[in-house]
Parts: structure tokens; C-alpha cells; sequence
């Protein structure tokens, strides 16, 4: 079957969330790790990027996985892409 | 869809739409874990009645693996599509706890925290790999497969890059890793199983065998998803009790993830104290001329050897002339009896104890400074920089291999084609975190809290006023914990201890000082991780076999009775097979856990995500970038790691690539499998047309006018 414009602007809006998620993926987690005996600053008491490692980047995961399920079951409805669901 | 029709009237399968069906779990799971806690809090009733410790133990081991069989049995079933996806039926929510538990393993329950404890900030890539791998899984995967709503991985390579070579090269790959990782997870059971009740470790394999097979064997995915979820509950709750009791104890505030801040500043001003403590650098002293010794002997093993079995016989002739006790002549015939037989095995056993007694001369007892972030020092000189920049490489690239072998372990990606639909799948991939999430930022602060204790407390204390744990847990396996007064002040210190990683988490309920009924549970937490994973391991390794390559690959006309009973039967024989393999206690176990991450990410993950991102991906790129992934790592493994350059006799000089060690492999096995389908999809022509369509069916959730739309569930 032959792909509408809506269909092919899902897809590229859809490829272009994934692409910044990604990059505030790799951000906190190889950038800050790449500089972490730089970042040693005392936050609340720990070194900076040892609290990254150890909570700053799981939140982050956490919430970068809740947006984007977010975000695409949004648009999932504004492109008509949606599932019809039982309840 | 055909999962979608009740089977039967049981709880887990019944009948009612999915909003029912919810509500149903949300009770039942309430109730479940009511049930559970009364069930503690009576046995700590009992504990402080007088019910004996070795009685606590088995009522926990059995309760727990019953509670397993339970739902097992209640979930049984013959139903093709209830046994290998749950019937497409389960909440988004409970998806992510039985992921949760499917993912967190014996190595997480038992040694994550234990790692941290000694490797400090270099543990943290296990946290951090562990858990951004679900990223990928949510950006790149999850809802694509949900969408493809077949049953395996390999299923999914076969359709998307049309035939059997793509799903065989699958099989093998899903095989491998899996295989390896069942053995590490059968393991753990026969160690818990061993503490808990007493029986050998033999027994204890088959005993946890019994438990994971009546689930996973009677009812399948449908099975193992119920009593994963059950096994998530028992296990988050048995980890999160005695860390927040540490933490009470320690801080008086209950949440030690936001408090342990302070208690990191106190352990780092305590290790500058202790490095220079001039108690600690006498027993360091010791352990130096200690292997300064043994360097000598190495410098002429022969005449060492000699002279070592010349005093051994004297003494025990000159103890015997003198009509010494017979205990100390047995002593001294113990002490002949334990000299090496010969040159070789002497040069082998004195590098060894030189090596320890090496590792113990060094400051904080071989441990890094827990905040402190790589080894050696960038301002440092040329060996201190060069030491800051692999320890930095390595820890980058562990990361990445963790996480990219996370987005590529079948038996979690399986799970994703158990939801409702693909908006739950990506629900289910935020619940998924959530849970894991839970005990892995708990994992930490447990480390920095234990070492605390250990550091503030312990420290100092003299030797007949140590804590019971101490004594007890010594007893148990000197391996994983001893303490001798080396410098014979009467006074413990640091370096006169050796702890290994395996005990933090199962003592810390001692060390906290809690009833023995909380180490019971924490144990049955252990139990239930180990269990939880091993079941959706052998559920993959059962489908790939019966599915895959006996349904889909030699006989496409079985009806599903007969493949389910196949697969059944093969769980079987894989179990057996895996517990015989975990029985002769294979060496490094814990490296083999990590080279499963390495595999599959070199495997599966270019193929997967070039599958669902790059419809010019074809046949020829991805078996060609399966093949090279998955040969580089494993070439590279062979020929660094120690272990397997033993078990295929490779001798030439190890050469490490830019000083990266074995584990993370996958570093050079994943961007070169991405080059290889790359490259050789664009010299061979492009996909068929009705692959090109499938590529946008999985894309979009619902597509309009979609001929596939109707085939897929």
C-alpha cells in the first residue's frame, strides 16, 4: 500500500522524538561519565557525577521512557494511528 | 486473536474484558501481599516464641517455592498462545513487574550491592547499564514488536529478513545467551538453597530446579508471568526493609536513597584517616613482606620447594620425638600434607598467595576510595594518566555493552509481545524502569551504608567483642568472609578482613541487627530473583527450540498441542542439562553472566533496530552482520579472557584493543555488526515489496488500510 503524507509526517515527528531522547541519553550518561572526575562537586553531600551514576541518570531514564510513551500515544491519536482497545 | 477467547475459568486466564480482568490482579495482588507480610510477621512472632533458625529457614524455602507451584498449577495450560505470550492479555503495569523480576536476577538481588560496596564508583556502570538499557528498549524496540505480535525474537529476524538462515542464526544466538545466563541463575538458587536449609548443594540445584519447572512447565508464559509478579513483590520487599532499617539506625530518616549523601562524606573522610592509620599500615606491612617472601621463593621454585618439605618433616620428627600432643603433631602432619606435590603446582599456588597477600598490602584493603571516580590521576605522571584513561575507557565501555546487550536479551524483549497493545507496550516499558528502578537506586546507598558500619563501627572494636555475624558467617563458606588478628593487637582492622561480595546483602539484616526472620526473607527475596529469571530464561531457550526451529523450520504443519507439548518437553531437557552444567560449579560464572550482555548485543541488536528503522536492511547485510557481531566478540573474548583462553587452548600473547577488557567485547562487536548490514545491504538488492510493507505495518499501531492488519494477531 502506498504511505499517505499524514503517515510519513507520524514516522518523521516519531523519528525525530526518538532522536532527541536519545541524545539526552547519551548525555547524561556517557558525557557525564566521560567528565566525571571533573564534576565531583559536592551535591547534597555526594560528588556530583557519583550521584548521577547512582540516581540522577536512573531518573532520567525513567522519566525519558514516560515521555516518549507519552508523546507517541498522543500522537498515535492526532495522525489516526491509534489501536482500537477492548476497554 | 486467539488468546483473546478464555480457556479456562481460572484465575489468570479468565474470561470478562480487560478492564475486569485488571481489577481481578489488582486484588488478588493486594491480598497476596497482605498475605505475605502477616505471614512474616507470624514467623517473627514465632522467632521471638523460640522457633529455632534452621526451622525459619525451611518454612520460608518451602512456603515460597509452594506459593510458586501454586500458581503454576492454576495457571496450566495447552492454549498456544496463553503458553507463549500470556494471551496478549496482561496490564501494562503487572508486564513491568514480571519484567522487573525477569530482568533482576541472582546478580542483582545478591551481588550488585556487594560490587558497589567494593569497586565504588566503578560498580556504578552496572546500575547505570542495567537500567539505560530500557531506554533503547522503549525507543528502539518494545512498541515494534508488540506491533509484529509474533511469538519470538527469532520470528520476528525470519519475517523481517525473509527465511530461515536470519531465524537460525537467531536461535543460536538466543540459545547461547540464554543457556549461559540459566546456568549463573541455577547456581545462585543452589547457593541460596544451601544457606537457607542446610541441604548440599546438589540438592539444592534440583530442589529450586523443581520449583522453576512447575511453573514455567504446566502453564508457560502465562505461568511464569503471574509468578514473576508474586516474586517481584517478595523480592523488592525483602531488599527494601533492611536497608531502611540501616538507615533508621544510622541517620534516624527512613529513606536512605536521600540521605546517604552524608553518610558517602563520612566514609570518605574515614578512608583518608584509614590510609594513613599506623595500625592499618602495620598489618599492610605484613602482608608486603609476606609477598615479598613468596617473591623470593618464585625467583627458584625447585630449592624453595625443597627447603619448605625439609622444615615441614622436621617439625613433625622433632614434634613426635618429643612426644608432643597428638593435636599439634596432627597440626604439623597437616602442614606436610598441604606443601605442594611438585615444582609446578608450587609455582602456581605461591603466585596465587603472592597475589593476595599483594591485593591486602594495598591501602583500604584493595578497595578504591568509594567516591573516587577511575583510577590514577589525568594530572598525574605518564603511568598515572595512561591508568586514568583505560580505567575511564573501560567503565564507558561496560556501560555500553550493558546497556545494548539489555535492548537485546530475548527473554526480556519476549515480554513486550504480552501486552494488550502496543500503546501498553510503551506503558510497560515505563513500569518496567519503575521497578527496577526501585532496588537499583536502593543498591548504592545499601553499599555506602554496610561499609559504614563496617568502617565506623567495626573498625577499631577488639577482636573477642566482634558481632556474632561476623563469627557465624565466617563459618558458613572463610571464601566470602575471614577475619585474623594479623598484627596480634587484640584490635580489628581493616585490612586484617577479606569480605566477598556475595554476603552484604544476605547479612546485612545481621549487621543491621534484626531478627533471623529478616534474613529469612531477604534470602527467600534472593530465591525468588534467581527463580523469576530463571524461568523466562528456559521458557526462551523451550520456544526457540519447539517454535522456531521445530514449527517454523521442519514441520510448519504441527498443530500448536503438539508444539506446546514439544516445547514442554524440552524445557525439561534443557533444565536438567543446565543444572548439570551449574552442578560442576563452572569457574567464573559471574564473567560468563557478563558475556551473555556482550553477545547479544553484537547478535541481535544492529539486525533488530536496522530491521525496524532502515527498510533497505536485507537478508544478506543482516546474517553477514550477525556472523561478524557475534564472531568479533566472541574472538576477542577467546583470545583476552583467561578462563576460555584455557578451555580452547589459545597461548599466543594476550593483546588487549585500546586496553579493553574481555567483558565489554561487545564494544567492537556492535559497531561492526551496524557496518556489515550497512554495507553489504547496500551492494545486494533491495527487499521485496511485501517485506517493505511489513517494514510499515510494525511502524504504525494502526495503519489504514493495512492488508496485514488482520494476520497479525
Amino acid at each position: 500500500m502506498q504511505l499517505t503524507e499524514s503517515h510519513k509526517q507520524y514516522w518523521s515527528k516519531n523519528v525525530r522524538m526518538t532522536g532527541i531522547l536519545l541524545a539526552i541519553w547519551f548525555i547524561v550518561t556517557f558525557v557525564v561519565g566521560y567528565y566525571a572526575r571533573d564534576l565531583s562537586f559536592n551535591f547534597f553531600g555526594w560528588p556530583f557525577s557519583f550521584w548521577v551514576g547512582a540516581q540522577g541518570a536512573l531518573v532520567a531514564y525513567v522519566l525519558i521512557i514516560a515521555y516518549y510513551a507519552h508523546y507517541m500515544n498522543n500522537l498515535d491519536k492526532e495522525y489516526d494511528c491509534a489501536e482500537v482497545e477492548e476497554d | 486473536m486467539a488468546g483473546m477467547t478464555p480457556s479456562d475459568g481460572s484465575v489468570f486466564g479468565g474470561g470478562g474484558s480487560n478492564a475486569d480482568f485488571k481489577k481481578g490482579l489488582n486484588k488478588i495482588y493486594t491480598w497476596y501481599t497482605i498475605g505475605f507480610l502477616a505471614f512474616v510477621l507470624l514467623l517473627g512472632i514465632a522467632e521471638q516464641m523460640g522457633m529455632g533458625r534452621a526451622m525459619i529457614g525451611y518454612v520460608f524455602l518451602g512456603a515460597t517455592v509452594l506459593l510458586y507451584a501454586g500458581i503454576g498449577v492454576m495457571s496450566r495450560t495447552n492454549d498456544a498462545a496463553e503458553y507463549y505470550v500470556a494471551g496478549r492479555r496482561v496490564p501494562a503495569m503487572y508486564n513491568g513487574m514480571a519484567t522487573g523480576s525477569d530482568w533482576m536476577s541472582a546478580a542483582s538481588f545478591i551481588g550488585m550491592a556487594g560490587t558497589l560496596y567494593l569497586t565504588g564508583y566503578g560498580g556504578l556502570a552496572f546500575i547505570m547499564g542495567w537500567t539505560g538499557g530500557y531506554c533503547l528498549v522503549a525507543l528502539f524496540l518494545a512498541p515494534y514488536l508488540r506491533k509484529f505480535g509474533q511469538f519470538t525474537i527469532p520470528d520476528f529476524l525470519g519475517a523481517r529478513y525473509d527465511g530461515n538462515l536470519p531465524r537460525f542464526l537467531g536461535i543460536l544466538a538466543a540459545i547461547l545467551v540464554s543457556f549461559v545466563y540459566v546456568v549463573a541463575q541455577i547456581y545462585g538458587v543452589g547457593l541460596i538453597t544451601t544457606r537457607l536449609a542446610g541441604v548440599p548443594f546438589e540438592i539444592g540445584i534440583f530442589l529450586g530446579l523443581a520449583g522453576i519447572l512447575v511453573c514455567s512447565f504446566l502453564g508457560g508464559m502465562r505461568a511464569v508471568t503471574w509468578t514473576q509478579v508474586a516474586q517481584y513483590i517478595i523480592l523488592i520487599i525483602a531488599y527494601m526493609i533492611p536497608v531502611v532499617w540501616l538507615s533508621v539506625k544510622q541517620t534516624g530518616v527512613p529513606i536512605p536513597q536521600l540521605i546517604y549523601g552524608q553518610q558517602l562524606e563520612k566514609v570518605t573522610a574515614k578512608e583518608a584517616e584509614l590510609i594513613k592509620d599506623p595500625k592499618e599500615l602495620e598489618v599492610r606491612a605484613i602482608f608486603k613482606a609476606r609477598a615479598d617472601a613468596l617473591g623470593e621463593k618464585l625467583k627458584d621454585v625447585p630449592a624453595a620447594l625443597a627447603a619448605d618439605k625439609a622444615a615441614a618433616e622436621q617439625k613433625v620428627a622433632e614434634l613426635k620425638a618429643a612426644n608432643a600432643p597428638a593435636p599439634e603433631i596432627a597440626a604439623a602432619e597437616k602442614a606436610l600434607a598441604a606443601v605442594p606435590k611438585d615444582a609446578e603446582a608450587a609455582k602456581k599456588a605461591w603466585t596465587a598467595q603472592r597475589a593476595g597477600a599483594t591485593a591486602r598490602s594495598n591501602p583500604l584493603a584493595n578497595m578504591p576510595r568509594h567516591a573516587q571516580q577511575f583510577a590514577g590521576n589525568p594530572d598525574g605522571d605518564e603511568k598515572a594518566r595512561a591508568a586514568f584513561d583505560t580505567s575511564r575507557r573501560n567503565f564507558l565501555a561496560l556501560i555500553f555493552c550493558l546497556m545494548v546487550g539489555t535492548a537485546a536479551l530475548p527473554h526480556i524483549l519476549m515480554r513486550f509481545y504480552t501486552t494488550p497493545s502496543v500503546k501498553q507496550a510503551r506503558e510497560s516499558v515505563t513500569w518496567s524502569l519503575f521497578f527496577i528502578f526501585l532496588l537499583y537506586f536502593t543498591a548504592p546507598a545499601l553499599a555506602v551504608l554496610v561499609k559504614y558500619e563496617i568502617f565506623s563501627v567495626l573498625v577499631g572494636t577488639p577482636f573477642d567483642q566482634l558481632p556474632a555475624w561476623i563469627a557465624s558467617w565466617a563459618k558458613v563458606d572463610a571464601t566470602l568472609l575471614s577475619v585474623t588478628d594479623v598484627n596480634k593487637d587484640g584490635i580489628f582492622q581493616l585490612a586484617e578482613m577479606t569480605i566477598g561480595g556475595d554476603i552484604i546483602v544476605l547479612a546485612t539484616p545481621e549487621i543491621g541487627g534484626l531478627p533471623y526472620v529478616i534474613s529469612g526473607m531477604v534470602a527467600a527475596g534472593g530465591l525468588a530473583a534467581a527463580l523469576s529469571t530463571a524461568d523466562g530464561l528456559l521458557l526462551t531457550i523451550a520456544n526457540a527450540l519447539s517454535h522456531d526451529l521445530y514449527y517454523k523450520m521442519i514441520d510448519p504443519n504441527a498443530p500448536a498441542s503438539r508444539r506446546v507439548a514439544i516445547s514442554k518437553a524440552l524445557l525439561l531437557i534443557v533444565a536438567l542439562a543446565a543444572a548439570y552444567v551449574a552442578a560442576q560449579k563452572p569457574a567464573d560464572i559471574l564473567f560468563l553472566v557478563g558475556a551473555a550482555f556482550s553477545f547479544a548485543a553484537a547478535a541481535f541488536f544492529p539486525a533488530l533496530t536496522l530491521g525496524i528503522f532502515w527498510k533497505r536492511a536485507n537478508k544478506a547485510g543482516a546474517c553477514v552482520g550477525m556472523v561478524l557481531g557475534l564472531g568479533v566478540t566472541f574472538y576477542y573474548m577467546v583470545t583476552t579472557q583467561p578462563w576460555l583462553r584455557g578451555v580452547f587452548g589459545v597461548t599466543s600473547p594476550v593483546e588487549l584493543w585500546y586496553g579493553i577488557a574481555p567483558i565489554s567485547a561487545g564494544v567492537f562487536g556492535v559497531p561492526l555488526g551496524f557496518a556489515a548490514i550497512i554495507l553489504v545491504s547496500l551492494v545486494t538488492p533491495a527487499p521485496r515489496k511485501d517485506i517493505q510493507e511489513l517494514i510499515d505495518h510494525v511502524r504504525y499501531p494502526t495503519l489504514r488500510g493495512d492488508t496485514m492488519n488482520t494476520q497479525s494477531s
